[in-house]
């Protein structure tokens, strides 16, 4: 037990950068490049950590406080959830609900930071990631309505570990997958992937995560981007539970499994991103509230 | 000990603006001793609570006849009294001194001293509300109070819109009251006294029971601001002075919670659909009034709407409360009236604080147009400070007070997820909550993002500065108390949590308090760890690039030259929420036409204006109006003919007798 924390601290903090770096390789393969290499975001953060910054001179220190208040709930976040079969670092009962909600935190601190600037382009940015929030938001809470119902628990760890405890003729698995499905939509939603979001293009009018960092640069980009990962990471964590619940009572061929888990998600990701276009922007609602109605239905099918 | 301190207390801020009345239109004087007063008040009251609260074995209550016919005075303080006395206290003497610096006597010499004046009464009349345990001396003080919130709100009522929404209040209140008279009776009927708040017996017939149940929940859910009870609440908010606005919001909102709560109380095992009613009407309240608080462009009116929203989230928790009690689960008690009494608390700090520096603003900036304002932040530090952690605290995100109590009550509704029986639409209310959570981070980035965010609109935002101490200062103690109940809330989750076991039923197995659900020092654990690990972030950027950073425009993908109407607006930020919703809200837009080939100058205005008034309450106010002028014909005006009446009256009853 007590070896898990430091490794789990080390997945939460070494990890995320790689999870692009793998993403964007698939991608680029699948658009017959070489691409850049799997570790261009650690080096790119290098590069960026030792920059300096330009700053706008509208900005308070919200601007400054945004990137870095994100970082931290981020992290926070990260101690909540079990990493493959092992237990979370920090758990109680309801912790679920202050997971959400660091995210929120996150989100309020990254859309003020955009706002702070006065530049219009970040404002449509901050107006797409609050509005589209307030559909994967339901989202998650029908998911982690089933998993609480399943699981009988309200802390993360028991609830994403029940598919390792119940025994499988009593797992409601249509549940389950209407569930897996709807969490992979609000993961690329969250994370700003295609079809909702395009994190390579630099067309503004169309963006949402990109268009809000607009302004920072150097260490601060740098953090934006870290803490980005990050995400993408933490909410590939919570899916990873759903897709491939398994557990073989050593802790390193756990921790592997875990590893090949991620890596295999972030290539999923490319996947998605390779073979989909990015949805027009008015139809990416629809699309989650058809993730939120896929996890209500995951409810209801509970109710027996 | 502790009632009388607390009826000395009433005493005292009930008279604190009547020494003014004598002294002159433009001297402090008078102000300095209604603030005197109201301060001096409060902490009598205060400590009358801490005796109450340390020595709950004292007799806390006081009765006597008094000479009208019905009723006596008979007041008491319990541990759910206490819960609702401790904002009115803080907040009539936070707002007191706000006062000083936002509407001086000096500056107001029109109508300051009749504000101060009907401000002592309505808080009086509020404290008296919750003290009351006899159903005459509740409805005088109902009334007291509500007459009273009638002149603050129209302080000004030399301003047209004012006198409008000064109106529909009044008519909006009596319309309550009307229904708390039915109540009253009725209660007086089944319980055969008019002594409060005894429960009602089991051989209460089932009609009186659903008779006293519809009625006080339109009484008092016209008083809380529940949609669509809402209509009087926006405009009146909007239009009082800023810490009327603050105290209506944080505090004389909370009355009608009060009434709602002791409703629940009556029954000792009500039926599940009067939870049902409660966690309908707070889900609907909570959605509808944050998407409308979203739409709006006026300042205080997003305040107001959200407001409504906070209200409905309180009501859940009673809704939770209710069925827990219907169905035999404590927890469920504990947790939904917990978690809705924790907000009602954290609610009457945050919002006085968005109020209070909502009339910085405007007292500064000269508007309470959202899209007029601009880059206060770096012209107002200290109040955009303040004011985020408002914004924050109000969306419920950690680790600030808005999240504890909304925890509680989303912990409730994840436990009953899990309950085997048929009540389990309960759960369907936390999705709901997820939803409000999110629109109502939507609505405040877009206030706090546009108003203190980029750059100044007008010259009067241009000039805005900080207010002085006496502003600042209430602030800053609200401020602090959303802080400290969100980093350590033991004290408060103690404190609601004994009100909240008050609402147990015989025989119910004891349940630990709020505390034993949640493991409290975890919060505080992240929450101090998140602070820190951001802190330590932030002074490693900060030393790393210390020589390094330069200033300059917004990049903006190369503008050379952003001007500030260039700036996204607050109805842009919001237009993608408001459109979702429209089928709700029901905006609307006055777009331009383009018709010729170089289209001359035009004009884009949007608005979401309150479908409930506008399309169903005033119409209807019409066909009354009309139905009831065929009676006018009986109006003649003539004194003869009225005597004629008397007489026929005289002759009707006597043949009748």
């Amino acid at each position: 037990m007590m070896m898990t924390i430091p490794i789990h601290l080390l997945f939460l903090l070494v990890m995320p950068p790689l999870m692009l770096g793998i993403i964007n390789k698939t991608k680029a393969r699948f658009a017959g490049r070489n691409g850049p290499p799997i570790l261009q975001l650690y080096y790119d953060l290098f590069r960026l950590m030792r920059k300096g910054m330009v700053i706008s001179n509208t900005t308070t220190w919200v601007f400054r406080a945004g990137p870095v208040i994100t970082l931290g709930a981020t992290l926070a976040a990260g101690l909540l959830v079990p990493l493959g079969a092992l237990d979370a670092p920090v758990g109680f009962a309801g912790d679920l609900i202050l997971f959400a909600y660091l995210f929120g935190l996150g989100r309020f601190f990254t859309t003020s930071a955009a706002l702070d600037t006065g530049s219009a382009f970040e404002g449509m940015g901050a107006a797409r990631e609050v509005t589209f929030a307030c559909f994967s938001e339901p989202a998650l809470f029908f998911a982690f309505l089933v998993l609480a119902r399943l699981s009988g628990s309200i802390s993360l760890t028991p609830m994403l570990h029940s598919q390792l405890t119940t025994p499988l003729a009593a797992l409601p698995i249509a549940s389950l997958v209407l569930v897996a499905v709807g969490l992979f939509v609000v993961l690329l939603a969250e994370n700003s992937r295609i079809p909702v979001d395009d994190p390579n293009t630099h067309l503004e009018l169309t963006m949402i995560h990109e268009v809000m960092v607009l302004d920072h640069s150097g260490p601060l980009l740098g953090i934006i981007l870290y803490g980005a990962a990050m995400k993408l990471f933490v909410l590939s964590a919570v899916v990873l539970h759903l897709l491939l619940p398994v557990q073989t009572g050593w802790m390193a061929i756990d921790w592997l499994v875990f590893f090949g888990g991620m890596v295999a998600i972030s290539i999923a990701i490319g996947v998605v991103e390779s073979v989909m276009a990015r949805l027009q922007l008015r139809h990416v609602p629809t699309l989650l509230v058809a993730a939120s109605v896929l996890c209500g239905f995951g409810f209801i099918l509970m109710l027996r | 000990m502790a009632i009388s301190l607390l009826l000395i207390s009433v005493a005292m801020i009930a008279l604190s603006g009547v020494p003014g009345l004598f002294f002159g239109r433009r001297t402090m004087v008078g102000q300095w001793i209604a603030v005197g007063m109201n301060v001096i008040g409060s902490a009598l009251g205060a400590a009358g609570l801490v005796i109450q609260y340390l020595h709950p074995e004292l007799s806390s209550a006081v009765e006597f006849g008094w000479a009208l016919p019905v009723g006596r005075f008979a007041a008491a303080v319990d541990d759910l009294s206490a819960v609702f006395l401790v904002p009115m206290l803080v907040i009539s003497a936070a707002g007191a001194i706000y006062g000083l610096g936002y509407w001086k006597q000096s500056r107001h010499p029109g109508n300051g001293r009749k504000l101060r004046l009907f401000w002592g009464i309505m808080t009086a009349g509020m404290m008296g509300v919750v003290l009351a345990r006899d159903g005459v001396l509740f409805l005088v003080a109902w009334e007291f109070m509500a007459l009273a919130a009638f002149f603050l709100v129209t302080t000004e009522d030399r301003k047209p819109a004012v006198r409008r929404v000064g109106w529909i209040y009044l008519v909006a209140t009596h319309v309550g009251t009307l229904c708390l008279l039915g109540f009253f009776a009725l209660l007086r009927y089944a319980t055969g006294s008019f002594s409060l708040w005894q429960r009602l017996g089991d051989q209460t017939p089932a009609a009186v029971a659903i008779a006293i149940f519809v009625l006080g929940a339109i009484g008092f859910g016209l008083k809380a601001g529940l949609m669509p009870l809402h209509v009087w609440l926006p405009g009146a908010h909007a239009n009082a002075p800023s810490h009327v606005s603050a105290i209506l919001s944080g505090v004389l909102l909370k009355t009608g919670v009060y009434g709602l709560v002791r409703l629940g109380m009556l029954l000792e095992h009500p039926p599940i659909w009067w939870g049902a009613v409660f966690l309908i009407a707070g889900s609907v309240s909570a959605i509808v009034g944050i998407a409308y608080a979203a739409g709006q462009r006026d300042f205080k009116r997003l305040l107001a709407y959200s407001s409504i929203e906070n209200i409905g989230i309180i009501t859940i928790g009673l809704g939770l409360g209710l069925v827990g009690r219907s169905v035999g689960r404590m927890d469920l008690v504990v947790l939904g009236m917990g978690g809705a009494l924790l907000h009602v608390l954290n609610h009457s700090l945050f919002k006085p604080l968005l109020f209070m520096g909502a009339g910085a603003v405007v007292h500064s900036a000269r508007t309470r147009e959202i899209d007029l304002l601009g880059g206060l932040g770096q012209r107002m530090p200290r109040t955009a400070a303040l004011f985020f952690i408002g914004a924050i605290a109000i969306c419920g995100l950690p680790p600030l007070n808005g999240f504890v109590s909304e925890l509680f009550i989303y912990i409730g509704l994840f436990k009953s997820s899990m309950a085997r029986d048929s009540w389990i639409w309960v759960a369907l209310a936390a999705p709901a909550l997820a939803l409000v959570g999110s629109l109502a981070l939507g609505a405040f980035v877009k206030l706090f993002g546009v108003v203190f965010g980029g750059t100044a609109r007008t010259a009067h935002s241009e000039h805005a500065h900080d207010p002085g101490a006496a502003m600042i200062g209430p602030m800053v103690v609200l401020a602090a108390g959303c802080v400290w109940i969100g980093i350590l809330p033991g004290g408060a989750v103690a404190f609601v949590c004994r009100a909240a076991g008050m609402i147990r039923w015989t025989g119910a197995e004891p349940s630990g308090g709020l505390a034993s659900y949640v493991p409290l020092w975890v919060i505080t654990t992240l929450s101090a760890g998140i602070l820190v690990i951001s802190a330590m972030v932030g002074l490693w950027v900060w030393k790393r690039s210390k020589g390094n950073v330069r200033t300059g425009l917004t990049w903006d993908c190369g503008y050379a030259r952003p001007t500030a109407r260039m700036q996204y607006g607050g109805s842009s930020l919001s237009q993608m929420i408001v459109d979702l919703f429209s089928w709700i809200l029901v905006p609307r837009r006055w777009m331009p036409k383009l018709r010729r080939i170089f289209p001359g100058s035009s004009k884009f205005r949007s608005e979401v204006p309150d479908v409930v008034l506008d399309r169903s309450v005033v119409p209807a106010f019409g066909v009354i109006e009309r139905l009831l002028a065929t009676i006018k014909v009986l109006q003649r005006g003539t004194i003869q003919v009225y005597l004629l009446y008397v007489l026929a009256t005289l002759l009707f009853l006597l043949l009748w007798a």
